[in-house]
């Protein structure tokens, strides 16, 4: 039996994840040297934690990998499942009472899967305003109609903010599946996968710049680790990275970095908001269910806070 | 075997549902006689507490529990008796009884146990009913007994009383360090500070509600 090796590597989703292995196996590699050289084999904070978000890396990557497998349907529901993740730890740690059972019972049950179908069968209409119109409605009819008027306008804005971040910005993602642009049809998952790549790549670029040359803190009140040598490094190297991803997308070059530049800067600007709650409730992170980052919210933060801009940027101009 | 088996499937239906997460703020004695003490709000706590104890913990830990309630039909009996291996505890004051004597027992055979010191469900807005005197005569029937402070997290907020359907929210639990034992202390000092000691270990003990 012969590999075609060409068919393979024109097999745009196989080369994305080729070279995302690639990448992270170097990663992996300097990690496990640096634990050689540098930590000498001993437990070392810093280095642990690098090799724990490296590993936690390669899950994710796998994740998504699998759900590319089965394309539209399979970036639709984990989407969902980490819409789900998401809420639960938006919700466990928001501050509600048991009159507003009703109204996060119908958020978890409802809400959440109905967002989830109607992006599905692509009724962009709906799915559009379903949650800032017939959410934002319903659910403090339901709270008020438990008669429990305690802190009841916030508790009614945690609930809906709580929708709004976690399953309506975050259904923007898989979306992106069901736009119908010229000449590019068939090839809408790497709209989905030059998103995460520049975001994530975004974060992790920030991390390194601000681990390696960081020295003025950013915003010492919302974050002991941002700092300006981090964002400006950080954000500029995935402007160019996503200028250097053009290819994957129906985007000019300078398009490509303009568009990388807006959802970098987006989803920093995220990632300081729901640092704002983290701070404001005492906590460091959302939960702990991704080993050496926290929970699933802080890992998405600015995934969330970019999706939605980049999905109405690219279906404005381009469909 | 079966009861094996459903045991399992609790365990993991539980923590599933739940997310729930265990912290341990301090090193137990691995084979000592252990009474774990919670706060009580909801049905499922002590379900909750022995999924996220260690499988071959769990294998020893029984929950202390109203003889009205899981003698009142067949399913009760089978999972409060077989799976649960409760101790069965009548509410209902009569001549010749001895809840204490009983755990006691339970104790001395090897068996930790899960106790809810509060003797009922708190279903008002405190954070903590008073202590009933349970937990002070148990300490002094069994004196090398740990007594372990248990503080549950949200579970309330999972199933609230009156509710039918659960919300996914992430439950932690809080062991704390086992209460030392100071000879002589007179009852009411005792059950305060056991209380306190719980108190202590609720994450959100400065947020008011």
């Amino acid at each position: 039996m012969t590999i075609d090796w060409n068919s393979l590597w024109n097999n745009e989703p196989l080369r994305v994840f080729a070279v995302a292995s690639a990448v992270l196996a170097l990663a992996s590699t300097i990690a496990a040297l640096l634990r050689w050289r540098v930590a000498k084999g001993q437990p070392h904070g810093v280095i642990d934690n690098l090799i724990a978000r490296i590993n936690a890396w390669w899950w994710m990557v796998g994740l998504l990998g699998v759900a590319f497998l089965f394309r539209r349907d399979g970036v639709i529901v984990l989407f969902a499942l980490v819409s789900f993740l998401a809420l639960r730890e938006f919700i466990t740690l928001t501050q509600t009472r048991r009159g507003d059972h009703a109204a996060l019972a119908v958020s978890f049950f409802i809400a959440l899967p109905v967002q989830f179908f109607l992006v599905w069968i692509e009724w962009y209409g709906l799915w559009s305003i379903m949650i800032p119109v017939y959410a934002f409605l319903l659910l403090p009819i339901l709270a008020a109609l438990s008669a429990d008027t305690t802190r009841f306008l916030e508790r009614a804005a945690k609930v809906q903010w709580g929708l709004m971040i976690c399953v309506f910005c975050l259904s923007h993602v898989p979306a992106l599946v069901t736009l119908e642009i010229d000449g590019y049809s068939g090839r809408n998952l790497m709209l989905i996968a030059f998103l995460i790549i520049v975001v994530q790549g975004s974060d992790v670029l920030q991390y390194i710049f601000g681990k390696l040359f960081g020295k003025h803190l950013l915003a010492p009140r919302l974050s002991p680790s941002k700092t300006w040598e981090g964002l400006v490094g950080g954000i500029l190297s995935a402007t160019a990275l996503g200028a250097a991803l053009h290819g994957l997308t129906p985007f000019t070059m300078q398009q490509a970095a303009a568009i990388a530049l807006v959802i970098c800067l987006m989803g920093f600007l995220g990632g300081l908001v729901m640092s704002a709650i983290k701070r404001d409730r005492g906590v460091k992170d959302w939960g702990h269910l991704i080993e050496g980052h926290g929970g699933v919210l802080d890992r998405i933060d600015s995934l969330v806070f970019a999706a939605p801009v980049y999905f109405h940027v690219i279906r404005f101009w381009w469909t | 075997m079966f009861e094996g088996l459903i045991g399992q499937a609790i365990v993991t239906f539980a923590r599933t549902l739940t997310g729930a997460h265990a912290w341990w703020r301090a090193p137990l004695d691995a084979r000592g006689k252990r009474v774990y003490f919670a706060n009580h709000n909801s049905h499922g706590d002590f379900v909750l507490l022995w999924s996220c104890l260690q499988a071959h913990e769990r294998r020893r830990t029984r929950p202390v529990a109203g003889a009205d309630y899981w003698n009142s039909n067949a399913l009760k009996r089978f999972v409060g008796g077989r799976v649960f291996r409760a101790v069965l505890i009548d509410r209902v004051k009569r001549e010749g009884q001895d809840p204490v004597g009983q755990m006691a027992a339970a104790l001395n055979s090897g068996d930790s146990l899960i106790l809810f010191p509060e003797g009922t469900r708190n279903q008002t807005d405190a954070r903590l009913l008073p202590f009933k005197s349970g937990l002070f005569h148990l300490g002094e029937a069994v004196p090398d007994a740990e007594l372990v402070p248990v503080w549950i997290s949200n579970l309330n907020r999972v199933m609230p009383k009156g509710e039918l359907i659960p919300l996914p929210l992430i439950c932690s639990l809080q062991f704390g360090a086992p209460l030392t034992r100071i000879a002589g202390e007179d009852k009411a000092t005792f059950l305060e500070r056991a209380r306190n000691a719980l108190l202590d270990l609720d994450p959100d003990r400065n947020h008011d509600d």
